[in-house]
């Protein structure tokens, strides 16, 4: 599944898409950010609550396919220019994280 | 990767007073080696290891530099500060130990991973400390 087909699911919205093309391979929860970049895999989605600007970077560096924010997470607009700006996608859920993750079914 | 006749040397400076910040070196650095046509998984793991050694010298050192040393055989990243030193290496390698401040760990860092990372993404990987004068990382992965 890419992230743009993801976007499009019933109860995802779309906060940054400039990658939509990415494959979506796996799924990591995790909110410590240090954890999730020395476990989450390459073209997963990664699903957080955690909203500040460095969640960009993690995802930018550990070649994350995209962020999920679960429990309706809202973000700043910087953090969603750094996203655009950066090429990492940022999608929201209301749901929890477990019930967000769920409904990938990778 | 294609093949360089010396080689290349990227400097950093890391700024020590901002996390909004934090990561610009790493990512720049990625961006460097996806253009030099290194294969994405080591890309992954250089910018990681980097990552968390820029987070600690904004955690802990107020900055540093960071230089990143690219040849044919391999990928240096030397991180060096200026800051309280590492008292116990041994200790501080152990996943789970951190003397993060709580302000860092609300931003979801300080989780006693960063140095583990450095470890686990790395070929190799050593710590010079001098308690009161400072530290310096050397890292290397294989190409």
């Amino acid at each position: 599944m890419t992230v743009n087909e993801l976007a499009a699911m019933p109860g995802f919205k779309t906060v940054a898409l400039p990658d939509g093309e990415r494959e979506i391979n796996n799924v990591y929860i995790g909110d410590l950010l240090s954890w999730v970049m020395g476990r989450a895999k390459a073209d997963g989605a990664w699903i957080t609550i955690m909203s500040n600007i460095n969640i960009v970077a993690v995802a930018s560096l550990a070649d994350v396919a995209c962020i999920i924010l679960a429990e309706g997470v809202t973000l700043d607009s910087t953090v969603t220019e750094t996203a655009n700006a950066k090429g990492v996608n940022i999608l929201t859920s209301d749901l929890p994280a477990y019930e967000t993750a769920m409904l990938l079914k990778i | 990767m294609n093949q360089m006749a010396e080689p290349l040397v990227f400097r950093f400076e890391v700024d020590g007073d901002n996390f909004t910040s934090a990561g610009q070196a790493s990512v720049q650095v990625k961006k460097n080696l996806r253009q030099l046509g290194v294969d994405p998984e080591t890309i992954r793991r250089v910018s990681i290891a980097m990552y968390e050694g820029e987070i600690n010298m904004v955690i802990h050192a107020k900055g540093g530099t960071a230089d990143v040393i690219v040849s044919d055989e391999s990928i240096e990243i030397i991180l060096a500060d200026k800051g309280p030193g590492i008292a116990n290496i041994e200790q501080a390698m152990q996943e789970g130990f951190s003397t993060a401040p709580d302000n860092v760990r609300s931003l979801g860092f300080g989780a006693g991973m960063g140095l583990p990372n450095m470890k686990r993404y790395t070929d190799e990987m050593q710590i010079d400390s001098v308690v009161g004068e400072g530290t310096t990382i050397t890292m290397k992965v294989n190409l």
